[in-house]
């Protein structure tokens, strides 16, 4: 590398932004993407068919809007390991709650909204109050919230998925909003691609645009800091684990109203599935650094090679070494990033 | 600077502090005007921390008074200190590293612009505005958007101090600013400090180091086990009598006597020191 001489300013100018670019934190989930694209579609020839894609977009969508809040809270520097079963839960309350006192059920949505927020008011008001790691606190309101989920469903309904609520009143409605299908351009998209892609320009925006976002980076980056220049850090934090639990209510209404009926044991894992997706898309583990269009990038991927895997007839199996050696290089990729940001020019 | 007040910015009037039925301050005086730095020295434990944050608004005192600007407060909070204009910059909780200069210099007291939902920051005037205040202090940063852990300890500590010149603070209390420093970058902060000064702040600098203290102080508090060791004008003391005092000369003096007493080689080469040192003769 030459050091520009200081008469050519619009060479320094012009390098600068081409480093900026590089110093992005989802630029190396991009070119793993695009990478993979240019991979998939030469090996397998049903890749590139719109039907394939619509059904890429559908993966990546059912990882991506969970994604986004966890990307957020990870910037944040914190875990949520509840994240998974909570979308469980949340479908859970809404569908049995409705069910069984025969409600419109508009009306479990909105408990189920109301319930689910205070969760996740509860896994921050714990990790708040305890002063423990979030991995420690929501690692056990992740098995309080698996046992109930199980418990109550049990108890309930005698079974261990609920029944479903397909004929119930408002339930054409609420499927228009949450799970609705529609074709543009001769590709049949789900609605909840639609809103992926809402949450993450909502993401975006409040990440680096608003005052919360800049809270958000300094809490993640340096907490004491943050505070002693009257950051209301508490504050911050809680609301991170309720933006979690906000998209967890989201996407549970989605599977409610996709599938009509809720098994109880289901979202076991995927918590963390959320937190590579948010990793390979340029999070850093340790907070302070990320982007919510990183995290949305890590899903695509994530929708990519698991239908990838199926269209090129491979064994799926392989599908979870993949993604644990993918998960491995982001990581060293961030660190490398962090790096470099953190000890001089 | 055109304050024409008789009450300098800070005072403190044998003030104490007790955490339970541990005295951690006692009878403590001290004062800052404006355009006047104030060197607050001790070793570790001397109790340093315990005064800066009943000045920064993080504790209460417990007994004697002090004013700001010849008015009795008690601060409940750090934010009540920064309505008063007195801002803290501490050693190690300056900066967030991985976040750009210019979001640092704002970092919860953001600027910002538009009405409703549609709030947000005001990015082109903090831009500016970081650049233009960094280099009013002298700080020529080519990119303000580079992550300000790029920045080396003593730029990252004057971005702090610019930050707290900027929002109106009166007083500025340094926690060690030059401790984890290489010499030439606590020159550096040196200057900065001198240079708040200059702009008509009082500065309370809290330090070890007298080497770095006396250039810049126009008054020396020394701390020890909570009280008062020394109070002194610039004028009344010298860098060695200064160094002597902080090293505790008085005491090797006693060390001396004691292991003579007892035998040990090396106690005549202690009192040298001591005299030396200017404490004994």
């Amino acid at each position: 590398m030459t050091i520009a001489p200081p008469a050519a300013d619009e060479r320094v100018a012009a390098r600068s932004s081409f480093r900026k670019l590089l110093g992005r934190p989802e630029i190396g989930a991009l070119i793993g993407a695009i990478v993979l694209f240019v991979f998939f579609s030469l090996v397998a020839d049903a890749f590139l068919r719109a039907s394939s894609f619509s059904t890429v977009l559908y993966s990546s969508a059912s990882m991506g809007i969970m994604a986004v809040s966890v990307s957020l809270l990870m910037i944040g520097g914190e875990f949520d390991l509840s994240a998974g079963v909570m979308v469980t839960s949340s479908a859970l309350i809404a569908s049995m709650f409705s069910y069984e006192l025969t409600l419109n059920v508009w009306v479990g949505v909105v408990v189920s909204l109301v319930v689910t927020l205070a969760l996740g008011f509860l896994n921050g008001l714990l990790y708040v109050r305890t002063g423990l790691p979030s991995f420690i606190v929501t690692l056990g309101t992740f098995f309080m919230l698996a046992g109930l989920n199980l418990g109550f469903t049990k108890l309930i309904t005698h079974n261990v998925a609920t029944p479903s609520i397909e004929d119930m009143d408002g339930f054409s409605q609420a499927r228009a909003v949450f799970a609705r299908d529609f074709t543009i351009g001769g590709v049949q998209v789900n609605i909840s691609v639609l809103w992926w892609i809402v949450f993450v320009a909502i993401a975006t925006w409040l990440l680096l645009r608003t005052r919360s976002g800049n809270w958000i980076f300094a809490v993640g980056g340096s907490a004491a800091s943050a505070r002693a220049v009257g950051v209301p850090v508490t504050r911050t934090k809680i609301a991170l684990f309720m933006g979690v639990s906000f998209t967890a209510w989201f996407y549970g209404m989605h599977i409610l109203f996709n599938f009509k009926s809720v098994q109880s044991g289901e979202g076991v894992g995927n918590e963390f599935f959320y937190i590579i997706c948010a990793v390979v898309g340029g999070c850093l583990l340790t907070g302070g650094y990320g982007s919510a269009i990183g995290a949305a990038i890590g899903a695509f991927i994530w929708g990519m090679t698991s239908n990838g895997i199926v269209y090129a007839e491979w064994n799926p199996d392989w599908f979870k070494f993949f993604l644990g050696a993918m998960l491995l290089a982001a990581t060293v990729v961030n660190l490398v990033v962090r790096r470099r940001a953190e000890a001089g020019k | 600077m055109s304050t024409t007040e008789e009450a300098p910015l800070v005072r403190l009037e044998g003030v104490g502090k007790r955490y339970g039925n541990i005295i951690a301050l006692r009878d403590i005086d001290l004062e800052v005007g404006a355009s006047e730095i104030t060197c607050v020295l001790g070793d570790n434990g001397a109790g340093k921390s315990t005064l800066i944050k009943i000045v920064a608004g993080l504790h209460r005192h417990d007994e004697g008074v002090f004013r700001v600007e010849g008015e009795k407060v008690s601060f409940g909070s750090p934010r009540e200190a920064l309505e008063r204009g007195i801002a803290t910059v501490y050693q190690d909780l300056a900066v967030v590293p991985l976040m750009p200069v210019w979001r640092n210099f704002f970092l919860g007291s953001e600027k910002r612009t538009g009405a409703g939902p549609f709030k947000r920051l005001d990015i082109p005037f903090m831009r500016s505005t970081a650049k233009r205040e960094l280099l009013d202090m002298g700080i020529d940063l080519r990119d303000v958007d580079q992550p300000i852990g790029t920045l080396s300890g003593g730029e990252r500590q004057c971005v702090a101090i610019a930050r707290a010149v900027y929002f109106g603070a009166k007083v500025l209390i340094l926690d060690e600013p030059t401790a984890a420093l290489g010499v030439k970058q606590a020159g550096v902060v040196l200057r900065y400090i001198a240079q708040a000064r200059e702009r008509g702040l009082g500065v309370i600098f809290i330090s070890h180091n007298p080497h770095h203290a006396y250039p810049v102080g126009d008054r020396f508090l020394l701390l020890k086990r909570g009280r008062t060791l020394g109070y002194h004008t610039k004028e009344d003391i010298s860098l060695a009598e200064l160094t002597a005092e902080m090293a505790g000369g008085a005491e090797l003096e006693e060390l001396a006597h004691e292991l003579e007493s007892a035998g040990v080689q090396g106690a005549p080469e202690l009192r040298e020191d001591a005299r030396d040192l200017g404490v004994s003769d």
